[in-house]
């Protein structure tokens, strides 16, 4: 009822003048449009360092946006916005960005590498990057067509021991090279 | 669009009585251009708040037509622009874009001309080229500036002393006025009253000529006479990194408002008392919403900025005419283009739902502005919105600044261009 009265308030104009307006809280379009000045439109990023959303899984984005929100999650900027919404407004976003198309990048990789690593990927970190990186168990992140900046970033996070690694993954990129680290990197942002 | 003080009042004494009538003698005698046939959105300025609005609307409903008037066929990005002062870019090129793909990706129709009027009553407004009609307005044309509270600025202070607070040739202006400069020379840079346009621009401004100086001519300072009590924005992390890059170069003056100019002597007059000499001299008026907006008698009572609602961005003023951007006055959102950008989508929202006769959706916004110190090293605020009381306000508990200890500098700074790079393919695609 409410609702419906501030739709007519609106649509004979009566709200002019007035300074409050009734309205539905924020819906999960309303809260997501506001993170694309930097993820890009509907989450697909335009690069070079800032991850596309799109089409990322909800678990992963609920998972980062509450270690961000506590502080678990080492961020630049992410903790301070994430403090700015409830666990329900979190989980509206994670859908909304969830629902959206793959954003490709066609970004440009070391093909060398991306062929080392294929051969490489399904052992080393298959059991949870799922599907060539465009899947992730539980809250396993898709990594398909990230950006490698952004990636690359993640991982020297890792490696110091900043950002803290699942145990199982750990154990896994204790077990790899460098170099295959990097190469897998350039495989995981040229998937399409 | 530059109007003299004396016609200014007038338009602005015009608009304020004309409240509820707006609309100026001239509208209704040019002709029609592009009759309406369906529902129409014209949204006046294509820049940080305008571009976004028109595309978002296209994107909610393909139904609504959305007309797009903007006076240049090429946009210039503000943010970044002090990196041209720096250096760190030799040309605009990178911060600019034109409108070709945005029309055509979202099927948005562009006119190339200058809005002259307003007229809320008969929902049409001006252009040089004819009036257009409209269901709704969207207006985000930036600012003005208040000249006339500065003794001796006229209409040619500005090739003299660059404001350089519209990126474009007045950025290109200052630039070549610190490479003619001799070593040894002063710079002074003068920060108006808040609110402005940008709230951190005048700090990272001064650090991006100091580090000019300090790179190219070693022995020249900055002195910044700020008009503010104090530095407005990331005040610590500002004076830290100055200390830390640029000392012995910069000079910060607190509440030091520049009350007169004499382009002959190059100087400026503080509190109409001390005299500061410069060799190149950066004045930043004081800023107000746009003459245009004056003329329409959309500005509020602090004859200054627009009200508007807070959850649909309708002016408080006239019906069916929405302000966003640097114009409007939206409470705790500073006046950025992340805030711009980001009150488009709400009203984009809003006026879709409203002309569909739906339930219309509160407000929820952020702004983010990055600043530089050095070519490598960035700082940010962030800050979370609602509408608290029909106002808008910070979430409590959220938002701020970087770290002090400045342990994100060097990561913030790929992030902010990425910012930049993300946030102007918004706009232009
Ligand atoms: C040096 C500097 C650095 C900045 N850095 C940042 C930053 O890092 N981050 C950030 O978020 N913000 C920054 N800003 C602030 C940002 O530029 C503004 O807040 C933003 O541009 C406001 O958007 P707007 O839509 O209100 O106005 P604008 O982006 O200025 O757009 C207004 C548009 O309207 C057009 N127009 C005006 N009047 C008319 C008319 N009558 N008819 C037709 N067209 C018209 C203009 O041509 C222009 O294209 C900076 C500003 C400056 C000066
Ligand atoms: C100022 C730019 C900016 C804004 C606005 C912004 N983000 Fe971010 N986001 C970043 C940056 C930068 C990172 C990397 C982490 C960090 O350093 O903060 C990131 C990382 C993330 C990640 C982790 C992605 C991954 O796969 O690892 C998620 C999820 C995310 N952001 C969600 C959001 C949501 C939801 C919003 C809107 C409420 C938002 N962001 C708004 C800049 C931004
Ligand atoms: C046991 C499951 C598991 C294995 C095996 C695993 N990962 Fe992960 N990975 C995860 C989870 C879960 C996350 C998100 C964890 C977090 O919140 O930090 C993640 C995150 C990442 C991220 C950050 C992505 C982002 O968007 O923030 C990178 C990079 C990454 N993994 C690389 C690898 C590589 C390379 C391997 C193989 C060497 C690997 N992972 C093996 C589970 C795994």
């Amino acid at each position: 009822m409410k609702m419906k009265l501030s739709t007519l308030a609106f649509a004979v104009g009566a709200l002019a003048m007035s300074s409050t307006t009734f309205a539905a809280p924020p819906s999960a379009e309303m809260l997501s449009f506001a993170c694309a000045g930097c993820h890009g439109t509907n989450g697909g990023s335009a690069g070079l360092t800032m991850p596309s959303l799109a089409s990322q899984s909800k678990s992963s984005i609920v998972e980062a946006m509450t270690k961000f929100k506590s502080g678990e999650r080492p961020s630049t900027i992410m903790g301070r916005l994430a403090k700015g919404y409830s666990d329900e407004q979190i989980t509206a976003m994670a859908e909304f960005f969830a629902k959206q198309k793959l954003h490709v990048t066609n970004q440009k990789v070391d093909k060398a590498k991306v062929a080392k690593a294929a051969k490489i990927q399904e052992k080393a970190c298959g059991r949870c990057h799922l599907e060539d990186g465009k899947d992730g168990k539980d809250d396993t992140p898709v990594m398909a067509s990230q950006w490698l900046e952004y990636l690359q970033i993640q991982m020297s996070l890792y490696e110091s021991g900043k950002r803290k690694m699942p145990e199982k993954m750990a154990e896994k990129v204790k077990e790899t090279s460098k170099e295959d680290l990097d190469a897998l990197m350039h495989f995981y942002a040229a998937q399409k | 669009m530059t109007l003299d003080r004396r016609s200014f009042l007038k338009l602005l004494a015009a608009g304020a009585a004309g409240a509820g009538a707006a609309g100026l003698p001239m509208i209704g005698h040019a002709a029609e251009i592009m009759p309406k046939k369906g529902r129409r959105v014209v949204v006046v300025g294509g820049g940080y708040g305008g571009s976004i609005a028109a595309k978002y609307i296209r994107m909610l409903d393909k139904s609504i037509e959305v007309v797009l008037i903007e006076k240049n066929k090429q946009f210039i990005s503000c943010p970044f622009s002090n990196h041209l002062l720096a250096g760190f870019i030799k040309d605009l090129s990178t911060l600019s874009f034109s409108y070709d793909k945005l029309a055509s990706n979202h099927g948005i129709k562009m006119v190339y001309d200058e809005v002259t009027a307003i007229d809320a009553t008969a929902k049409t407004v001006m252009t040089k080229g004819g009036s257009i009609a409209y269901d709704r307005l969207v207006v985000s044309p930036g600012v003005d500036f208040r000249t006339e509270e500065i003794e001796g600025y006229d209409a040619k202070t500005p090739d003299i002393m660059p404001h350089a607070w519209k990126a474009g040739p007045q950025t290109i202006l200052l630039r070549k006025q610190l490479e003619a400069m001799k070593d040894g020379g002063t710079v002074v840079l003068t920060a108006p009253l808040a609110p402005f346009r940008c709230p951190p621009g005048p700090y990272e401004r001064a650090a991006m000529v100091a580090h000019y100086l300090k790179t190219s001519k070693p022995k020249s300072k900055l002195i910044l006479l700020d008009a503010n009590p104090d530095i407005v924005s990331k005040g610590p992390l500002f004076r830290k990194g100055w200390e830390t890059h640029y000392a012995g170069i910069i000079e910060y003056r607190k509440a030091a408002k520049v009350t007169a100019v004499n382009t002959k002597a190059m100087s400026v007059m503080v509190e109409g008392i001390d005299e500061v000499k410069g060799d190149v001299i950066n004045v930043i008026p004081a800023q107000r919403a746009t003459a245009l907006m004056a003329s329409a008698g959309l500005i509020g009572e602090d004859k200054k900025w627009c009200p508007i609602n807070a959850t649909t961005f309708e002016s408080t003023i006239h019906k069916n005419i929405h302000v966003i951007g640097d114009s409007c006055n939206a409470g705790a959102m500073p006046k950025s283009g992340y805030s711009a950008n980001s009150e488009a989508k709400v009203c984009a929202t809003n006026i879709v739902a409203a002309m569909n006769g739906k339930e219309l959706v509160e407000l929820s916004g952020i702004n983010t502005c990055y600043s530089y110190l050095t070519h490598d090293e960035a700082i940010s605020v962030a800050g979370v919105y609602t509408v608290k009381d029909g106002a808008i306000v910070g979430v409590p508990n959220s938002g701020g600044v970087s770290p002090i200890d400045y342990s994100a500098a060097k990561l913030e700074a790929p992030y902010a261009h990425s910012w930049l790079k993300n946030i102007l393919t918004e706009m232009s695609t």
